[in-house]
């Protein structure tokens, strides 16, 4: 592996972290996997102390974990997690849009949760059942993922069921986060997923919820030239450079030290 | 312990006995009110103390300098949140619940420690909670697994043992900062500076000054008194300092041959008392964040609650 020296990151990771020949990891894939987890559990850790009742801090806090634990796994599969964590410039991260979008009220970050984990079932399932170098880390985290859409999809119904005001904010939570949800379906090299019928199933799923919540599935636009895909090609929003300055900081201003 | 008998009197003396014979007073037994509203307040305190102290290490999450870091330190404040749970539901077991106790929180009518109103203002104070707030949290506390209330001493039994994990990675984190860098070295040696003192201000007020210290004693709610327990820290302390390579910002600092203890130096109990009015560093910060949280989330537990009602559920079970 070629380490990205201390001190001077690279704009360019993905390339610098390749894995030694002979290793069986698709690199972009790795580093796909690994920065949606890494960001989204970035984006959750930021809700403690603000959760809108104590069980939902602990609820936000293990799925933040679980995410962490799953980051740490896949950023480790082709690089040091520190340095593909800390050291990548904003461009470099492969993470899909829809998980480095502010967390939003708590209607946002259930709208988002409940996005992502449908995918990120789904996606894990599909891993864990082949034999590719990713299997064993989805085998144990689709585990951890069935719980998180659970927790999201209890909200959505909770939410969209509940008052007028929880209504309104969980439809215009769902509308507003529909444009970064055709991301989630763009091939990744490596993963050799089929993505159509990935898409067919989080459609199938993701509306039952929402329906069964009382609200509408949106139908705005999700494939306009930003979202398709721009995350996973390095394209990111503007919140996410201020969201990777706060978590980069501290790391960067002591080059070399260990922690 | 029953209910049953006939007067007050009886009662007490039922009481009274169990107490003697180090028995544990369950929800259900026969109390004296003034027992019971102790222990509400001290529960209550205790749980608004774990709430709140969330805050100045979720300062660092997502600044923590390592994945590895970041994980723990997650894990740590969600332990917080948990015991926070722990210890509303033991108080709910006499009759106060959560939501009243929020209140009186939120009202400032109810206190936390002081200890949180102090600022985390670089990732060495993250370690220097873990090693000297956490420390001198499981000095007071591990007394409180024998307290005479069933259900607050096993709320503390499971407390203690996470405490005692949160405890290590504090030294743990410290150490590596200590033997790391100069600018490491000198971050862990600045926090351990500003936390040696207030860590000491929260075993409270000398023996001779703890208002309600005797009461508590008697009723086996407290074991230990203050000043006992604040001397056990500071010998626990000096030694694991001198491990770490980090000095305690005490002249008066030394081993007594007599006494079998350390001798410190007087602690300002004006900055304590000044602290515990309001006039901390962050006492506005921390309450304000805890309302806005409170307030801003009024209209998920509106709405858990209503989507509760329509299924025959209660609120609590549709947060759950």
């Amino acid at each position: 592996m070629t380490t990205t020296p201390q001190g001077a990151p690279s704009a360019s990771a993905p390339e610098a972290t390749a894995p030694q020949s002979g290793s069986a990891v698709p690199v972009g894939a790795a580093l796909a996997l690994g920065d949606d987890a890494l960001v989204l559990s970035h984006r959750l850790g930021e809700w403690a102390g603000h959760a809108p009742v104590l069980e939902e801090e602990v609820a936000l806090a293990n799925i933040a974990l679980d995410l962490l634990g799953q980051a740490r796994v896949l950023l480790s599969l082709v690089g040091d997690e520190d340095e593909l964590a800390y050291l990548r410039e904003e461009r470099a991260f492969r993470n899909v849009q829809l998980v480095e979008q502010p967390n939003g009220d708590f209607a946002h970050t259930i709208a988002r949760q409940l996005y992502f984990s449908t995918y990120q079932e789904l996606l894990y399932g599909r891993l864990a059942a082949g034999d590719g170098p990713f299997a064993p880390l989805a085998r144990k985290a689709v585990k951890e993922v069935a719980y998180h859409r659970d927790h999201a999809e209890q909200w959505t119904l909770r939410l969209g069921d509940g008052t007028e005001e929880s209504h309104r904010r969980m439809q215009t939570a769902l509308t507003a986060l529909w444009r970064c949800t055709g991301e989630l379906f763009e091939p990744v090299d490596g993963l050799g997923l089929d993505t159509a019928a990935l898409h067919e199933g989080w459609l199938a799923l993701v509306s039952r919820t929402v329906e069964q919540a009382g609200l509408t599935l949106p139908t705005g636009p999700r494939s306009d030239g930003w979202s398709a895909g721009a995350g996973r090609q390095g394209i990111h929003t503007e919140p996410f450079g201020r969201m990777l300055a706060e978590m980069q900081h501290l790391h960067r201003s002591h080059p070399g030290a260990s922690w | 312990m029953t209910t049953t008998a006939p007067d007050t009197r009886g009662c007490e003396a039922v009481f009274d006995a169990a107490l003697a014979a180090d028995e544990r007073i369950e929800p259900r037994d026969w109390m004296p009110d003034a027992y019971r509203a102790t222990l509400v307040r001290q529960m209550a305190q205790h749980a608004h103390s774990e709430i709140i102290g969330m805050q100045p290490e979720a300062n660092w999450i997502t600044r923590a300098p390592s994945l590895r870091r970041k994980a723990i330190l997650m894990a740590k404040v969600q332990d917080e949140a948990g015991h926070g749970l722990y210890l509303y539901s033991a108080a709910e077991t006499l009759g106060t619940g959560r939501d009243e106790l929020l209140d009186k929180l939120h009202s400032g009518r109810q206190k936390y420690s002081s200890i949180f109103n102090y600022p985390t203002l670089t990732w060495a104070d993250v370690g220097a909670i873990g090693w000297l707030v956490d420390g001198a949290a499981i000095t007071n506390q591990v007394p409180l697994c024998r307290c005479s209330y069933g259900p607050y001493a096993r709320a503390m039994v499971r407390i203690c043992k996470e405490e005692s994990f949160h405890q290590r990675q504090g030294y743990e984190l410290l150490l590596t900062l200590s033997r790391g860098t100069e600018a490491q070295h000198a971050m862990a040696q600045d926090a351990v500076n500003r936390w040696w003192w207030p860590s000491l201000m929260m075993f409270g007020p000398p023996d001779d000054e703890s208002a309600h210290s005797a009461q508590s004693m008697a009723w086996k709610i407290k074991r230990h008194s203050n000043d006992e327990l604040r001397r056990r820290f500071v010998d626990i302390c000096v030694p694991q300092a001198e491990s770490l390579g980090l000095t305690l910002p005490d002249p008066d600092l030394r081993w007594n041959e007599e006494s079998g203890h350390h001798d410190f130096g007087p602690i300002d109990w004006d900055e304590f008392h000044e602290v515990l009015r309001g006039n901390g560093p962050c006492n506005d910060q921390r309450i304000g964040q805890r309302r806005r949280a409170h307030e801003e989330g009024a209209w998920v537990r509106e709405a858990a609650a209503a989507h509760a009602r329509k299924h025959g559920g209660t609120a609590r079970e549709a947060q759950v």
